[in-house]
């Protein structure tokens, strides 16, 4: 059995990617209106992530606790297949935006957490000692000595969680998130050709947010901390 | 109503478990000799954990449909895909564990008359089966779950279940859900099934010590 709107005669061949070229030639308008709408859903997924995961995360590394959330975020930020996390969702939100937001948001929850936690846990504990000795409140401590000093451990996560979810985004479109993902699954209207031209506009969409935001990182890194490297795409919290 | 273990989950589940262990079998085949010879020739690193990032960043979906002109609708063109995903995760993750044997530990290794095929096999090896085994938790897990997107173009593994259900007018929720969970569980029990190896291969390396 095949799956409905895949067609057997239209592959087998090289040409399919001269006809892509042709389809992503032709087809400039739709093409960018389907990227837009997958930034904003992304966007919008992101937000939310980060306004959500990124306290719980630095709350919990600045008073050294929860290890196990930390680590149980960055094991389910893997393992929750977000075909399962959409149409869960699904069921319960119903079909659109809010949906594929939400599910999207929670997959990219999980390196935020992680690497939060983690940034601001292993803030070098001499330094946290040295600015209570001089007098500073806890609060203090958070924005003047262990936020600046886990800024890019900290944006790293956000950054993977970034990427996620713009390559998860066109998975959405089985779930009506729109986005190129949309010519991806309709075979049937798009063609072979169609679809490989979204799946390349795909990447390099993915491509240049990731590019993207490693430019913004190293502005945002202080320069003392700079050299840590921005290829790193696994969340640091390592498994052992 | 098609939410039947024996006619849907059950083959879902084995197929899905074999996508899985042929994508982190070959992969890990793949990374570990790559792994030894980026820790023998330090400057291939750089070059191959580049490539390995870029890499990453493909969509699963994208990737899958990109191969289809080269290997059509086939197990080939998912594993090809899923490997490249696992050796992405597993390389670094390798070279690192081979990296963290301390400097004294393999120059008194040395001092002891090991050659370095030996430094490596009785030294560095042992020392790196922690961040291997850790490498592995995460590419199995992560390949439990992308898997499941081999349905947008198969009709095997436990995203198929979840795929038809979504075709439908009004999704079916009983087979979103148990095919879901399974997929979960499959993920949960490969990593508990890892961690117990770990424990039974470095019985050295007590809890908060490795």
């Amino acid at each position: 059995m095949i799956p409905a709107g895949l067609n057997l005669a239209d592959q087998a061949s090289l040409h399919t990617f001269v006809d892509a070229a042709h389809f992503i030639g032709s087809n400039g308008g739709l093409l960018a209106t389907k990227a837009l709408e997958q930034l904003e859903l992304s966007g919008a997924a992101l937000l939310i992530a980060v306004a959500v995961a990124l306290p719980v995360g630095v709350l919990l590394g600045h008073f050294h606790r929860g290890s196990g959330v930390a680590i149980g975020a960055s094991i389910l930020g893997r393992g929750l297949p977000s075909l399962c996390l959409i149409a869960a969702f699904l069921t319960v939100l119903g079909i659109g935006f809010v949906n594929n937001m939400v599910a999207l948001a929670v997959l990219g929850s999980g390196p935020i957490l992680t690497n939060a936690y983690d940034s601001v846990e292993r803030v070098d504990r001499d330094a946290v000692e040295a600015a209570r000795g001089m007098g500073l409140t806890g609060g203090q401590i958070l924005r003047r000595i262990e936020l600046p000093l886990a800024l890019p451990l900290l944006f790293t996560g956000i950054r993977i969680s970034a990427v996620t979810i713009v390559a998860t985004a066109p998975i959405a479109a089985i779930a009506g998130g729109g986005g190129l993902g949309d010519i991806i699954v309709n075979q049937a209207s798009y063609r072979l050709a169609g679809v490989i031209g979204a799946s390349i506009c795909v990447m390099a969409l993915s491509a240049v947010v990731f590019v993207a935001l490693a430019g913004v990182q190293l502005a945002v890194t202080p320069r003392g901390l700079r050299g840590t490297s921005l290829l790193d795409l696994n969340s640091r919290k390592e498994l052992q | 109503m098609r939410g039947h273990w024996g006619d849907t989950l059950q083959p879902a589940l084995v197929q899905h478990v074999e996508l899985t262990a042929i994508a982190v079998g070959i992969g890990f085949a793949l990374a570990f000799p790559l792994a030894l010879l980026a820790h023998r020739y330090r400057r291939l690193e750089q070059p191959i954990g580049v490539l390995s990032a870029l890499l990453y960043t493909i969509p699963s979906l994208a990737l899958f449909q990109l191969l289809v002109p080269f290997t059509g609708l086939t197990w080939t063109t998912v594993e090809i895909a899923l490997v490249s995903y696992t050796l992405v995760i597993l390389f670094p993750n390798i070279v690192t564990g081979l990296r963290s044997a301390p400097a004294e530990v393999i120059e008194s290794a040395r001092g002891m008359g090991l050659t370095r095929r030996q430094v490596l096999w009785r030294v560095e090896l042992p020392l790196a089966v922690p961040a291997i085994v850790g490498g592995l938790r995460i590419a199995v897990v992560s390949t439990v779950a992308i898997a499941t997107i081999a349905a947008f173009l198969l009709p095997d593994g436990l995203g198929y279940p979840i795929f038809l259900a979504l075709k439908e007018p009004t999704p079916f929720k009983t087979e979103i859900y148990s095919a879901g969970v399974l997929a979960v569980a499959l993920a949960l029990a490969c990593d508990g099934l890892l961690v117990v190896l770990k424990r039974a291969l470095v019985p050295w390396a007590r809890k908060g010590v490795a």
